[in-house]
């Protein structure tokens, strides 16, 4: 299969998850608002963030593990970069109330506003960051 | 356990499945994505396009019955307005992904393989959301109004 198929799939499927999740518990298939709700528990509302995170983490462990030719994680960038960029997407994604998949997948799939104008910024200042980082400075 | 929570574990592994097989999970992919004056990597478009078109498609039906299969209502947020907040969240958060590539769903996914940058970057990420609700927490009492948030 080509890699772009590959990438369609698994986008589509994304899709499906977050489409399925609406459905059937009425909620935004956000990963920082989902994981929010567990660090931060509210009475009675914690229990389908748990499964919905477990189901992630477990499939995404397994394909990984076990699909032979999956993508692997890498493993050598510098630890204060990952802990100043976790910093950053932690704090921001819960300013802006939504992430990549809240705001991403599920707000432009809404045809939010809101959402195009956080997507809009993010890519922007993301664009701008790794071109600083990779092509300034050297 | 209840059906809404193994409808939100049976999402939960589509969604992970997803991520793990478009490689969003390699953050050499994303960094490749952002990168566009470099040797630039399209993959991230098809699944997000794939992903966008399949929510266009499917959100509505989705929301058509009067509530939820297993649950009492429908919880969309109700914000309106494109503010500072929005905005400025938005920007520092685009900052972080540019820098090492991982958004919450990925990094968070790479703990399932227990991937040594995963292990960094999630404890940093909750810190960061930690110090956010501080921040409102104490800017709220500054301001003498209830926590929202």
């Amino acid at each position: 299969m080509h890699g772009w198929f590959v990438a369609l799939a698994g986008g589509v499927l994304i899709g499906l998850a977050a489409s399925a999740l609406l459905w059937s518990n009425g909620r935004i298939a956000g990963i920082s608002g989902i994981a929010d709700g567990v660090v931060f528990p509210a009475r009675n509302d914690v229990a389908w963030r748990i499964a919905f995170l477990v189901g992630m983490i477990a499939a995404a462990g397994a394909y990984m593990a076990f699909v032979p030719g999956a993508p692997t994680p890498r493993t050598d960038f510098p630890r204060h970069g990952l802990l100043i960029a976790g910093l950053l997407v932690g704090f921001g994604a819960r300013m802006a109330n939504g992430c990549t998949s809240g705001h991403g997948v599920c707000g432009i799939g809404r045809l939010s506003p809101r959402s195009f104008a956080a997507v809009g910024t993010f890519m922007a200042t993301a664009f701008a960051t790794t071109f600083a980082i990779r092509h300034l400075g050297n | 356990m209840q059906r809404s929570t193994i409808a939100a574990l049976i999402s939960g592994a589509i969604f992970g499945t997803g991520l793990a097989m478009s490689g969003m999970t390699d953050a050499r992919r994303i960094l490749g994505f952002l990168d566009i004056a470099g040797d630039f990597d399209p993959t991230l478009l098809f699944v997000l396009g794939g992903a966008v078109l399949t929510t266009a498609l499917l959100f509505r039906p989705a929301l058509l019955p009067a509530r939820p299969m297993f649950a009492e209502s429908f919880r969309l947020s109700t914000l309106r307005r494109i503010d500072r907040r929005l905005l400025g969240g938005a920007a520092l958060f685009g900052i972080g992904w540019g820098i090492a590539g991982y958004c919450p769903g990925p990094a968070l996914a790479g703990l399932g393989v227990g991937a040594v940058e995963a292990l960094w970057f999630v404890p940093a990420m909750i810190a960061g959301m930690l110090l956010h609700r501080l921040s409102t927490k104490l800017s709220d009492q500054r301001l003498g109004v209830g926590l929202s948030s």
